[in-house]
């Protein structure tokens, strides 16, 4: 590919670098010019996040992210969460992401005071995380003066959920015992990032072969600081500790 | 696959500070903590930058070497294969991880040379 250049008499051309010999432009500097940058790439949504948290704090709202991979039983932890609130008096809206469809968005309409559904497949070339800018364009539905704590239900991944800050106070993790011990060495970036650990159906651990204690273990490798809690929120087992986990988070 | 998103705040980073001139590389330095796969970004920098001004201009990655800092005995450890944020020094786990987490548009070499004389 030949190389447009300008010369000292305002003559441009583009040539393979032969007629002056290699980079022997005697008329000017040789050898590209550089431009030091050194901007983080994640900047923009760093700002946005930054402005996200303002907002929540100007409502003295307490923000929660939520993680997991697909299937780990974030929603359902997520129904169980929001009755308990609501039987504290304790008003949740909920920011629901999902590459497509309303059916989680849904499942959890009747329990949260307000919900806003953001689902990537829509305008956001079908992402397969929630960041900063897209928790701020969900959160024009939700009238944050009317709410004590938002729940984001991020897209079930456990890769880019874990990359992007999203403006949240806390991030938690949903881990089921049917993921195996290694997730944690396999994906520790996101086991890294996280202030606790919600190990889900345990109520499994029966019909599974498991070494949960090598779970918790491996957690511990990547994440020495986290917070582990073992749970089925499908029987309840478990939960109260997480809402205690939780109301403190909450009354901080 | 969040490499698409990582090549559109590149792309907004490289194009303010290009300020008009045209790019042939844009230098990235990128830490081993970090999810990133050199080759899906290379190729999202091409959906990305197809039919802009920065089309045809190329990525490179500096990969940034995990490295930890202990507090307890300030011992420094380099990661090497394995993802454990542990002092290799007296296996402590309060650590603080001073190296891995790049993820920087360091500079830009522009397609022009600068002129001497003249414009």
């Amino acid at each position: 590919m030949g190389r447009y250049h300008r010369h000292a008499d305002g003559t441009t051309h583009t040539h393979d670098e032969s007629h002056h010999g290699f980079r022997d432009h005697t008329a000017y500097a040789t050898g590209p010019e550089r431009v030091t940058v050194l901007e983080r790439i994640f900047t923009e949504n760093d700002r946005a996040a930054a402005a996200n948290r303002e907002a929540f704090a100007d409502a003295g709202v307490i923000c929660l992210n939520v993680m997991s991979s697909p299937g780990a039983g974030k929603t359902t932890v997520l129904a169980a969460t929001l009755t308990h609130l609501r039987e504290r008096g304790v008003r949740a809206g909920v920011i629901e992401g999902d590459i497509e469809t309303s059916i989680d968005a849904d499942r959890l309409r009747g329990l949260a005071h307000q919900i806003s559904l953001l689902n990537t497949g829509d305008g956001f070339g079908g992402e397969c995380h929630l960041d900063a800018p897209m928790v701020a364009r969900a959160l024009r539905d939700l009238d944050l003066n009317d709410l004590d704590v938002v729940l984001v239900e991020n897209v079930g991944n456990l890769v880019c959920p874990a990359e992007f800050d999203v403006g949240a106070h806390r991030r938690v993790m949903v881990c089921s015992v049917t993921e195996g011990e290694d997730k944690p060495l396999k994906y520790p970036v996101m086991f890294r990032s996280v202030d606790a650990v919600l190990i889900n159906k345990t109520d499994l651990l029966p019909h599974l072969e498991l070494d949960i204690a090598l779970l918790e273990h491996n957690i511990r490798v990547v994440n020495p600081r986290t917070t582990l809690l073992r749970m089925s929120a499908r029987t309840g087992d478990g939960l109260d500790e997480w809402f205690a986990w939780l109301d403190q988070a909450i009354a901080n | 696959m969040h490499e698409l998103s990582l090549c559109q705040s590149i792309y907004g980073i490289t194009d303010r500070a290009r300020d008009g001139r045209p790019v042939v590389t844009i230098h990235l330095r990128v830490g081993a903590l970090r999810q990133v796969v050199p080759e899906t970004l290379t190729y999202c920098w091409g959906v990305v930058t197809d039919t802009t001004p920065l089309a045809g201009s190329m990525l490179d990655v500096e990969p940034v070497r995990a490295e930890l800092i202990c507090r307890s005995c300030g011992a420094t450890t380099v990661l090497a294969d394995r993802f454990l944020i542990a002092c290799a020094g007296c296996d402590g786990a309060d650590v603080e991880v001073v190296h891995g987490e790049e993820l920087v548009v360091a500079s830009l070499d522009l397609a022009e040379p600068s002129s001497a004389v003249g414009s």
